[in-house]
Order: structure tokens, then sequence, then C-alpha cells
């Protein structure tokens, strides 16, 4: 008889009782895995941070469907944005769009290899231009809403 | 620095146990000893059925990996005294996610059948590999030099909470290794081990946690082969989508061909 039980992976259990084959400690991933290290941990809430991304862009489609409704709608939408539940709402999405932002834009250096003359850019002059484009964004709205 | 550090080992005999229980030996710290000097240490002076992996102790042979403090690392590449300040004590556990056969030592049989899964050899189409000579330029090589420093450790499997949840996934240092030849300009084999990877157990099971870049003590970063080669396989399927007489063309344009051949 041969030992196998590798065909089917790491965690693949022996498929039959295999003489003088010791037995093999196989111990279970854990629902919590990601608690207890914070890198883990922030990988999560980088996951669970698109959840919030996507309640962003609801809460703005919302908004331009009361736009496209008139002037009481739009209004009706604005005072439902002043309740404490809506800012509290947006109050976290924001921190999560941040937290977004801020983990994608770290990766993209692992995301792509830019080479100039050869030679290989560093990291943070392949993860800058996400942040200057951020800020230039960023300023162009600032600019619509206080001008 | 503490003169001596409490190693708390976690030890597994498949004779006699059901799981692993942990064993605490209190070992000398000098500031030039690495955790596998310690480990060394209990083996000659202390307790010879301690059983763990190692070869060189030097960071070549990838066989001394483990977890130390809960993080995936070569333990002839990590200092005892840099833990010696956090209660003095060390907790020294088999790589994660791999069976265990006993103690420090883990099962690979699943992790070798990973890697040879991707064909990481040199594909020739147009000729047999042993008809000449292949040229490469200092800047090919550069292209693929980075992803052919791996040494097998296995610690980028331990690193990787998806090895973990899907025994299936192919791996970081698999993918890597196929990147790897994929970027070697002598190699044509880039759309074979493409048919293998581009799929939910291959580069499509990475969710990018990145930590096996972390992990990587040869600065392999696998996260950033996988993360290209999905780029790769993304434009591949737009271009057969697009211009669907182009399936079963090369993708990587740029690395097949002849360039450099000279018989």
């Amino acid at each position: 008889m041969t030992i196998s039980a590798t065909k089917e992976g790491l965690h693949s259990s022996t498929p039959a009782y295999t003489e003088f084959h010791p037995r093999w400690y196989r111990p279970r991933v854990s629902v919590y895995w990601w608690l207890g290290q914070w890198r883990y941990l922030k990988f999560i809430l980088r996951e669970i941070s698109s959840v919030f991304v996507a309640i962003f862009v609801v809460v703005t489609l919302f908004q331009l469907r009361g736009l496209l409704g008139g002037p009481e709608a739009y209004y009706r939408f604005q005072a439902w944005l002043r309740t404490p539940g809506a800012i509290a709402i947006n109050l976290i999405s924001f921190l999560f769009v941040l937290f977004h932002a801020v983990t994608w834009f770290n990766l993209t250096p692992h995301a792509m290899t830019v080479r100039v003359g050869g030679n290989r850019v560093p990291d943070f002059m392949v993860a800058a231009p996400n942040y200057l484009a951020w800020l230039v964004v960023s300023a162009a709205v600032a600019w619509l809403v206080w001008r | 620095m503490p003169d001596t550090v409490l190693l708390e080992i976690a030890r597994y005999s498949p004779e006699q146990d059901m799981e692993p229980t942990f064993e605490s030996y209190r070992v000398p710290c000098p500031k030039e000893w690495v955790v596998l000097d310690a480990l060394n240490h209990i083996k000659d002076k202390v307790d010879g059925t301690l059983t763990y992996r190692w070869s060189c102790r030097m960071g070549i042979c990838g066989s001394c990996g483990m977890m130390v403090n809960g993080e995936p690392k070569l333990a002839c590449a990590t200092f005892l005294s840099s833990y010696a300040k956090n209660g003095n004590k060390v907790r020294v556990e088999p790589l994660r996610y791999f069976p265990v056969m006993r103690d420090l030592v883990t099962e690979l049989g699943g992790f070798l059948d990973k890697l040879a899964s991707v064909k990481p050899w040199l594909i020739r189409h147009d000729d047999s590999p042993t008809s000449g000579e292949f040229l490469q330029t200092p800047e090919q090589l550069e292209n693929f030099r980075q992803y052919s420093m791996c040494i097998n450790c296995t610690l980028c499997y331990s690193a990787c909470p998806v090895v973990g949840l899907d025994p299936e996934f192919v791996g970081p240092a698999a993918i890597a290794l196929a990147q790897r030849y994929n970027k070697d300009s002598r190699d044509q084999g880039a759309e074979e081990r493409m048919a293998i990877l581009a799929h939910p157990e291959g580069i499509w099971g990475c969710t990018f946690v990145g930590e096996c870049t972390q992990a990587c003590p040869k600065h392999v970063d696998p996260a950033g082969a996988i993360q290209q080669y999905k780029l790769s396989a993304a434009l591949d399927w737009l271009k057969s989508f697009i211009m669907p007489r182009r399936r079963g063309e090369g993708i990587h344009d740029d690395n097949i061909g002849n360039q450099g051949r000279t018989a």
C-alpha cells in the first residue's frame, strides 16, 4: 500500500487506513482565524469596507433620484440626510471608504511592476500617483462645494 | 538582556497523542542565538526526542520553517534575543495549515504536488530544449530573477488564510513559480500554465491578503506574482472575447519567441 493523501490538498483526509502509516495531526481552522492578529483583522476590515463603499453609492443614487423627483423630493431627502441615523451611516461609511482607499493604494506596488530604463521603480513611487490623483479629485470636489 | 528564555514547543507523537501538547524548556539566550540554536541545544542537552527539520542553518535550504510566536519564520533566521523582552517566552509550533507528522515536522506531499502541477520547467514548442543554447540579456533575466529565489520553505502557505480555508488552493509559492517560468524569455508554456491556474483554485482563489509577501524570507513577493498573473488572465480573456480568432495564441507576447536564440 502506498501513502496517499496528498493529491487532494493539504488537508485531505487519508482515504483509507494505511498500515504502518503514522497518524497526521490536522488542526481545524477556526472560524475566528482573523481575530487576534491585526494583519488578518485588517484584511477582513478591508474586505468589509467594500460593503460600505456600496452603501455610499446607494445613498448617492437615492440623492440623484431625489434630484430627479423635483425640489420637494430633494428637500425630503436632504432632511433625511440630517437625521442622526443618516449622519451615523455616512460617518461610518466615510471612515471605511478612507480605509478602503488607503489599503488598496498601498497594495498597488505589488499588483504592478513599473520599470523605467530597466530599473524597477520603488514601491512608494508606484503608490504615489494614486494619492496624487485622490488629492486632485478631492480638491476639485471641495472647489465645487465651496466656491 | 535576560540570560535565559522559556521555549514552549509543540510536541506531537503520532503513536501516543491525539493532538499536540506544549512542553516548556528553559534555554540560554546569547545574543547571537537563533531559534534553531535553541532547538539544537534542547535536542543535544535536554531532550533527544524533539523532532524538527533543519539543514543549512543560513536561510538557503528552507527546511526549518515553523511558527514562532504565531508567525511563520525560518528558525535559523529568527533571533531569540528579539523575543527576549516579550515575557521571556517563545512559542514554537509547526507551520500552520499543514498536517503535522511529529513535533515540528509537517507533511509536504500536498505542497510538492501543487508545485509540480504548475509545470515548473522550460516548455518549448518550436524545438527541443536540448537543441542548442539560449542566450538571455540581463534585462530578460531581471524579469524573472526575483521569482526564482524561492526556497520552498512554505512560510507563505502558513501566512495565507486561503490555504487554510481552501485546501485545494494552489497557493502562493506554486503560482510564483509558474510566473518565474512564464516570465522567462526561453519559455513558451505560459498558455499551458494559464489553463491550469486561471481557475477558482488557482489565481482566482487568492483574495490578496498580501501576507505571503510579508512572510517570504527571500523577498519573492508571491502576492505580486499572483496579482500580475490575474491581470494577464483578465487581458487574455478580454483578447479572446474581442478577437475570438486569437484564442489559443500566446498571452505573454514579450516572452515568447526566439530572442537570444543562438543555435
